[in-house]
């Protein structure tokens, strides 16, 4: 029985409570979306992830902010499940990460720039997959929906290897919001986009979470777009939470006009406004 | 939870199984040059097996007598082999695609996942191997089919071997990226000299044949060359060899697992190069 329960559960035990005919763990609202305490995560000698903690409320957009290496990638996958944490605990819409983690996996989805969509296949196929996978009712309207919110129409039954980069993003957008999640991890959203469709995606994405009160959370490189969307930024450096507050809190603590600015005082270490020597 | 998603059942899900294969399925059908890689190879093996067991068939009184042995061991070596490569390259078009992280983040489970290789493997493999059969029959009058029910017995112990195996590769390539690659292509070839395909048990030498009767291909090719030679069929070689495949086939679950977590550990199912 636990040979079978492991293999069910992806290796990890279930905690007692979760199994069969008991009331799912993860609760339908209430507590944070995300609730990250003392995660630690370390590859051979390095340090990805430095023991941070942060809660996100439900509803919002909260950008991760951080240079090449500050670990947003790993904290990232670490509250998806992908990567086991060396210490410390992750729990996303109130199911523990790992261990309860297909409580919750069919009201979260992604997107990265580290995956792709299968290149041979259609956009449509694509999209009918995931969307098996996720168990969406009436797929077929909702694929249409999508095509017509994203305007993927044109080429729907275009391979997937045949598509722009741009293209490619809306796709993997449209699979990340198949199963109108409640919690959305994305990771560069608008890579690879013109400045007009980048725009008109952050709109999409902003539409999305007012409409559907979903939690959003997005590692950028882009400081005006997580200016205009985030209510909150956490930026990091070296695996460390180095500032986290609202966007306009934290220019104002640096005082810097713009997310950028203060980006590149965290990245070349210069002390925010008032900050005695020593502190972060 | 979204009102546009289904309930999802706890244990595993047809639904999720269905969508992997019929992802395949789809990948399959967009490509020719896959289509035909499936029956090139087979169809080659065969014609080549065939003419040299025809020109010793002339050559020697045992293999006239048994006739249709090479050929038989050559169908059933195909199976063995092309059922783990049809596991695996299943798994590796997700490898060559990216696609994993996608998977992974989704409701689908191991479990289903590796299930919807091993009905993708029977697709693959039904779509090599029938063509190759029907080549012995035109070219060799060698009927596969008469072999009769003991052939379900040689086929489901020859599928559950390459499905432990196809798990056992797949989970090293998850855990060491596509680097390990040449794992998925060469494995089975290491039990080739002693599952003893073209020769019997005896031919080893005593410590090896130790080693070959842990196999359970050994058990099935023994079987095959009792059946066509001295026409009795062996069925406690049979339930041998499906022993030794549960035990084989839970093994490589666990193994596959352990390598999931280990691939979770160091951070490799995002990156899944080489």
């Amino acid at each position: 029985m636990r040979l079978l329960s492991q293999w069910l559960n992806d290796g990890h035990m279930q905690q007692s409570g979760t199994g069969q005919g008991h009331a799912p763990a993860a609760d339908q609202g209430g507590s944070a979306a995300i609730d990250v305490a003392h995660l630690v995560k370390v590859y051979k000698a390095t340090r990805a992830v430095d023991d941070i903690s942060f809660r996100i409320a439900r509803g919002s957009i909260t950008g991760l902010l951080g240079g090449n290496g500050a670990g947003k990638t790993t904290t990232i996958a670490m509250i998806m499940g992908l990567v086991l944490p060396t210490s410390g605990s992750v729990a996303v819409l109130g199911a523990k990460i790992p261990e309860q983690r297909y409580e919750v996996l069919g009201r979260m989805n992604f997107e990265s720039p580290y995956v792709d969509m299968p290149m041979r296949l259609t956009v449509r196929q694509n999209l009918t997959i995931f969307g098996r996978l996720y168990a969406v009712k009436h797929l077929r309207e909702r694929i249409d929906q999508l095509a017509a919110d994203l305007d993927l129409k044109e080429f729907l039954d275009r391979s997937n290897g045949k598509l722009s980069a741009g293209q490619k993003t809306r796709v993997a957008l449209a699979k990340a919001l198949i199963n109108e999640p409640d919690l959305l991890l994305l990771d560069e959203p608008t890579a690879s986009l013109d400045p007009d469709t980048a725009d008109w995606v952050r709109q999409h994405l902003e539409t999305y979470r007012k409409t559907h009160n979903a939690t959003i959370l997005l590692a950028s490189h882009n400081m005006l777009e997580v200016e205009r969307l985030c209510d909150r930024v956490i930026i990091m450096k070296r695996g460390k939470i180095e500032d986290d507050d609202s966007p306009e809190a934290i220019m104002a603590r640096y005082n810097r006009d713009t997310l950028e600015e203060v980006f590149l005082d965290v990245a070349r270490g210069r002390l925010r406004e008032g900050a005695p020597e020593g502190t972060p | 939870m979204s009102e546009i998603v289904s309930h999802q059942p706890r244990g595993i899900s047809l639904q999720r199984i269905n969508a992997m294969v019929l992802r395949y399925w789809y990948l399959l059908m967009s490509s020719w040059p896959r289509l035909l890689e499936l029956v090139y190879w087979p169809a080659l093996q065969i014609i080549t097996w065939g003419f040299l067991q025809n020109y010793i068939s002339q050559a020697s009184g045992f293999f006239a007598r048994a006739g249709g042995t090479l050929i038989g061991a050559v169908i059933l070596w195909d199976i063995l082999f092309r059922g783990q490569l049809g596991f695996s390259i299943s798994f590796l078009e997700e490898m060559w695609a990216r696609n994993l992280g996608n998977l992974m983040m989704s409701p689908l489970k191991p479990i289903e996942f590796l299930l919807s290789l091993m009905i993708m493997s029977l697709i693959r493999l039904a779509i090599g191997v029938i063509p190759m059969t029907l080549l012995a029959l035109f070219f060799f009058g060698f009927n596969f089919y008469a072999i009769g029910l003991p052939l379900i017995a040689f086929f489901c112990n020859l599928i559950f071997t390459s499905w432990s195996v196809g798990v056992f590769a797949s989970g090293l390539v998850l855990r060491n990226g596509l680097g390990a690659e040449s794992i998925v292509w060469t494995l089975m070839f290491a039990v080739m000299p002693l599952a003893c395909i073209y020769y019997p048990v005896e031919v080893l030498p005593t410590w090896l044949q130790y080693v070959a009767w842990t196999l359970p291909p050994t058990y099935v090719f023994e079987g095959m060359r009792s059946l066509l030679i001295d026409h009795v069929f062996r069925a406690d070689l049979m339930a041998w060899a499906l022993a030794i495949n549960a035990i084989l086939f839970v093994a490589s679950f666990a193994v596959f697992l352990a390598l999931l977590q280990s691939a979770k550990r160091n951070g490799s199912l995002l990156a899944g190069g080489e």
